[in-house]
């Protein structure tokens, strides 16, 4: 692999707090190494800014292996920049050329509002899982683990759908806003394992609802959030939830 | 003060029995009125959080990211042990044990080793339970791994993020407890110092990192779950948040910090491309399972890896230690990968690297592949294709993030490893009850010390951090609560808690004052230098004893010349930063400290001056058969204290891979 | 917890969404099938006999109302939805570059269906409104339909609205078709690539034969 050298142009979304207004600024950065994860290349800007007594640029971020779900950037248009299946600590400065301009600002959702510059607060998907995205088993309750057996193909299955790393690209990248994918992961997750079984048709609802409540936008099928997913969630776990839902509302009792 | 690690009398395995028959109950009427604080929602934090709401008590719970679902934890690749026996390879609870003390290189505790093998089995049932997707066969049961230093598969595993599962499921059980209104969350919010009153934990400070302001929390008890201190090494395989701040408030307070100098490097992780690198990325322990490690025979070959052919490469692990060959613990395999390096024969452009070559699985797969489809006749190219589908299969989400970090197709080239910092054995000192020399402080999963020894085994964390949270501190902490039924709950505009507050703000203040020139995040650089330098993979007194008054310079440096931007109160990472970093340049110095003192070699504490004729670590196990647990004095001063390891069920003996 | 009655809920109207459109997409059938006969060149007798049976025969009298209100339905469901969603990002994204995640015609339903909707008013004006009524006056044929038909679509002005319209349905049809199903959760690994073909076939298909028709009307091939 050539590794290079390259200047780029920042333009970076900078809000104090949650009620500022927030504008871009501009920021050029020089020989940025290849090689350089997107963090890195924004922690040798921050670095020069602190130096120069100005305030550096807050964005999340933790475990920088693509996992903790923090890092939130949404660079040139996309949730994440232009790699695909790759959160922000993952994507690699060789993504870039020299000269390039890179546009970054906060996910952009009513139900996520900006807490300063590049921070968002994800704390509806919290609540959203607060709602339902459990299976009611106290600890010490448990059989032994082999007294179930599960099909392969849906233990599989429920894994890709709990692999979600509760980032919000989805949301960032839907036009409407919609949290469906994420919602319906830990849905299809719980559904299709015997496990999830007794509460299959509350837990359902509930997550719905709370979703509408936080004020998500709906689903229009544009299928964004699939294409964007880090985690290249699939667009069969919504479809398994609108089923699962309307299963479970038309057969309910209330 | 004496240490009593209060471990129940009679024999081993009926230790954990005995004390849950006997141990205090708080009645359930009681426990709504008993406040429990817990700070770090890892998989210890969460499940103890969980278990704990479950039982009735009235929890708060602090993390210092924006959900509890982001705990480092969450990192995690391999997998997770447990001595169930599902492959029935001769696997039980005391070879589990037994296995984890001779990891350990027989610096561990045995009673607490083997409740902690003892509650391995109930860890999966929970976790199954909760519906953590773990990896299965077709016939529909949990399938198992195998990793370093044992010879059986006892390693559960949901591809290569069981730590993501694994928590998961503990956070969603901590989320429906706080839907019941048992589990109160604070989010963004990052404890600054411990409560203490005659002597007993009662609440923490905690700086809302938000909006900056200081809060006081109350708490019957206080439980510490914040993870390990492996970022005073800078770069590591910790989250960038990963800190020992609570540790260390904790320690400052009067809780014993043990075997600090007992810090993890792991075999196989991505070498260091340069200055700007922030993190190292982990390569699970599993790809052990099939790769082969090796350096051409010859010094300095530059050759591509596919030009150097078989009889020119050597595979230091499988030749040094047939017995386990590239499945040796941790230690082992880092350190030799080192003295290869160091010897010249590392590979890449820095040097520092060593081959984890798949090409030998990818066909071995391939064959077994093709047999299962009945192909016969099959070319070397579709043999090669079959294989690479397996190994996809078995490790694709490894091996993408291989290719994304560093460019090349591991699929056709051997990746390129190196060790890096992982895990810390070390942390606050605790009983046989999880509890610290503070009454009422409890401390819970990488934060303390108590299972691993010298050394930690692969798949062990994640047991030990769920152990410790689902079935340990829901029984022991009852022992303690019991007598505080009568404890009600004391305001926070007690004395001691307006002094906590104003000492945590003076020291705010303070750093916020000193306006200097450099960075923080320069002085966490040049930290990271000092100790991998000459703390890191071997040690020496000299080494040390330069280190230590490196890292005093540093301090001093560091409180007059550090440059924070922003206000106190207001969202501001650099400052939150910065208290962490005075945190781990103050626990840099203990680590050096424990390290010179400690005249042997064991585990990950290996010590140049003491090693065999072929470069094995020894042991001293007269004069160092024990517990490091220093008490902090005043700034730069600790006293030691040991706490004697009594072995009555395991022959120590010199421990050999080969 | 409060649970939403299921037509209150988000994904309750989406269905309601996808069925009315499942319900318009064989009600297009219908009609292109209908118009269809006009290809026989019988000088309208096919087709007139078809608009007969139409307006004549009580239970496609009752369908129709039926259809106008799952057009309504349809319509009504989808504008709000549209509002609705509009609101939910109150700071737009200065740069966005979602051709690289999306379709166009995915983002652009409401646009299209808002074509489409203009289209409609036209074509009811057009071609059923008060003269069909004004048609079969005591079942005596006043006005031939066919006629009528011929005429419209002898205008170029007509013509070039008739095919915008459909092209606009057909990129609506692209992108509904496989959603009405993915909406009412039929995704499956064997089936949903069928599904997705039938709908571009349908797509391109069903338009497309609107779009001849007029053409060989307009250029005469039919008398």
């Amino acid at each position: 692999m050539e590794h290079y050298s390259m200047n780029l142009n920042l333009r970076i979304w900078r809000q104090k707090n949650k009620n500022d207004k927030g504008g871009f600024a501009d920021y050029k950065v020089e020989g940025i190494s290849s090689e350089m994860s997107f963090l890195e290349m924004i922690d040798v800007l921050n670095e020069r800014l602190i130096l120069e007594n100005t305030e550096p640029v807050a964005f999340d971020h933790d475990c920088r292996e693509g996992i903790c779900g923090s890092c939130s950037m949404y660079i040139n248009g996309r949730p994440h920049g232009p790699w695909h299946e790759t959160t922000t600590c993952q994507l690699h400065m060789r993504a870039f050329k020299d000269g390039d301009t890179i546009v970054v600002e906060p996910w952009r959702a009513k139900s996520f509002p900006v807490v300063k510059d590049l921070v968002v607060d994800r704390a509806a998907f919290d609540r959203i899982i607060q709602s339902g995205g459990y299976i009611s088993v106290n600890t010490g309750n448990a059989v032994d683990a082999n007294c179930i057996p599960i099909e392969k193909d849906k233990a599989d299955k429920a894994f890709a759908a709990a692999a979600c790393i509760g980032c919000g690209a989805c949301v960032a990248a839907c036009p409407n806003t919609s949290a469906m994918l994420f919602v319906s992961a830990k849905v299809s997750q719980l559904a299709l394992l015997p496990q999830g079984g007794p509460e299959r048709k509350t837990r359902v609802r509930n997550m719905v609802a709370q979703m509408d409540k936080e004020g998500f936008g709906s689903c229009t099928n544009i299928g964004a959030c699939e294409a964007e997913c880090p985690k290249g969630i699939s667009l069969e776990n919504i479809a398994r939830m609108n089923r699962e839902f309307t299963i479970a509302s038309l057969l309910s009792e209330d | 003060m004496a240490l009593n690690s209060k471990i129940p009398t009679g024999e081993l395995d009926k230790k954990w029995e005995e004390y849950k028959g006997h141990v205090k109950l708080v009645n359930p009427s009681n426990k709504r009125k008993l406040e429990i604080i817990i700070v770090g929602t890892g998989l210890a934090g969460a499940s103890a959080a969980a278990s704990l709401g479950e039982l009735g008590y009235k929890v708060k719970a602090f993390c210092f990211q924006d959900s509890p679902r982001r705990a480092h934890s969450i990192a995690a690749q391999g997998g997770i042990n447990a001595a169930k026996n599902y492959q029935n390879d001769g696997d039980s609870v005391y070879r589990l044990f037994y296995d984890t003390i001779k990891g350990g290189d027989y610096r561990a505790r045995e009673s607490n080793v083997h409740r902690l093998a003892e509650v391995s089995v109930n860890i999966i049932d929970q976790c199954v339970a909760q519906g953590v997707p773990f990896a299965r066969e077709y016939g529909g049961l949990l399938s198992n791994r195998s990793f370093g230093g044992t010879q059986v598969q006892r390693t559960f595993y949901a591809a290569g993020q069981t730590g993501q599962q694994l928590l998961l499921g503990a956070y969603s059980a901590l989320e429906r407890q706080v839907a019941l209104g048992n589990v109160t969350m604070y989010a963004r919010h990052e404890m600054l110092d411990v409560v203490t009153i005659e002597g007993k934990a009662r609440g923490i400070i905690a700086r809302n990192l938000v909006s900056g302001e200081l809060e006081r929390h109350f708490g019957h008890a206080v439980l510490l779950c914040s993870g390990g201190y492996g970022n005073v090494f800078y770069l590591s395989t910790n989250a960038m948040g990963s800190n020992v701040t609570a540790a260390w408030k904790a320690h400052k307070k009067g809780a014993y910090f043990a075997n600090p100098c007992f810090t993890q490097i792991h075999p196989t992780c991505i070498p260091v491309t340069g200055d700007h690198q922030s993190k190292l990325t982990l390569m699970s322990e599993s790809l052990r399972n099939d790769g082969r490690i090796w350096v051409p025979i010859a010094k300095g070959d530059t050759r591509k890896a596919s030009d150097i052919p078989e009889e020119e490469r050597d595979y230091y692990l499988e030749r040094r230690y047939p017995a386990f060959g590239n499945l040796v613990p941790r230690d082992v395999a880092s350190r030799a990968a080192k003295e290869r390096c160091d010897a010249g024969y590392g590979v890449g452009s820095s040097k520092m690297a060593v081959f984890l070559d798949f090409a030998d699985a990818i066909v071995r797969y391939g064959k077994i592949e093709a047999g299962k489809q009945g192909l016969e006749n099959v070319s070397k190219d579709r043999i090669v294709e079959l294989g690479k589908e397996v190994v996809k299969e078995k490790y694709g989400n490894l091996f993408d993030m291989y290719a994304k970090i560093t460019g090349e197709n591991p699929y056709e080239v051997p990746m390129r490893i190196y060790p890096a910092v992982h895990y810390t054995m070390g942390g606050l000192w605790v009983d046989y009850e999880l509890m610290t020399t503070v009454p009422g402080l409890y401390c819970l999963g990488e934060a303390n010390f108590s299972d691993h020894g010298a050394n930690r085994l692969g798949a062990s964390a994640l047991m030990q951090g769920l152990a410790d949270g689902y079935f340990v501190v829901p029984y022991t902490i009852g022992n303690y609560l019991a007598d505080e039924i009568r404890t009600t709950e004391i305001p926070t505009s007690h004395e001691a808690f307006e002094k906590t507050e104003a000492e945590v703000k003076e020291r705010l203040d303070k750093l916020m004052g000193i306006k200097g020139t450099q960075t923080v995040e320069s002085f966490h650089k040049r930290l990271g230098k000092i100790i991998w330098d000459k703390c890191g993979m071997a040690r020496n007194e000299e080494g040390l004893k330069s280190a230590i008054e490196e890292v005093r310079a540093l301090k001093k440096e560091f409180w007059s010349d550090v440059k924070i931007p922003g206000g106190i109160n207001e969202f501001n990472s650099e400052l939150d930063k910065a208290g962490r970093v005075a945190d781990l340049i103050e626990l840099g110095e203990l680590m050096c400290t424990d390290a010179l003192d400690r005249n042997e070699s064991c585990g990950g504490h290996f010590r140049e001056e003491y090693q065999t004729e072929d470069g094995e670590a020894l042991r001293d196990d007269e004069h160092y058969k024990y517990v490091a647990a220093w008490a902090f004095k005043s700034e730069g001063k600790w006293e030691l204290h040991k706490e004697d390891l009594i072995y009555e069920n395991i022959k120590i003996a010199a421990r050999s891979y080969k | 917890m409060s649970k939403e009655s299921f037509f209150s809920s988000s994904i309750g109207r989406k269905i309601a969404v996808s069925l009315t459109g499942i319900f318009l997409i064989t009600f297009l059938l219908v009609h292109v099938g209908l118009n269809a006969t006009i290809l026989l060149n019988d000088g309208g007798e096919t087709f007139n006999a078809g608009a007969h049976f139409m307006a004549y025969n009580w239970l496609i009298r009752v369908m129709e109302v039926g259809l106008f209100a799952g057009f309504i339905l349809h319509i009504v469901l989808t504008l709000m939805l549209y509002f609705q969603n509009r609101t939910k990002r109150p700071v737009a994204y200065a740069k966005v570059d979602a051709k690289e995640n999306s379709r166009w015609y995915s983002r652009s339903m409401a646009l299209l269906g808002s074509l489409l909707l203009i289209f409609l008013v036209i074509h009811i004006n057009q071609f059923w409104s008060d003269k069909l009524v004004h048609v079969y006056i005591n079942g005596e044929q006043q006005i031939d339909a066919y006629t009528m038909v011929i005429e419209a679509l002898r205008n170029p002005i007509n013509l070039v609205i008739y095919i915008g319209a459909f092209i606009a349905l057909s990129y609506h049809l692209l992108h509904g078709f496989p959603s009405a199903f993915q909406t009412l959760g039929w995704n499956h690994k064997k089936y949903t690539p069928i599904i997705k073909k039938l709908g571009v076939i349908y797509s391109v298909f069903v338009p497309g034969l609107f779009c001849i028709i007029a053409l060989a009307i307009y250029f005469e091939f039919v008398q």
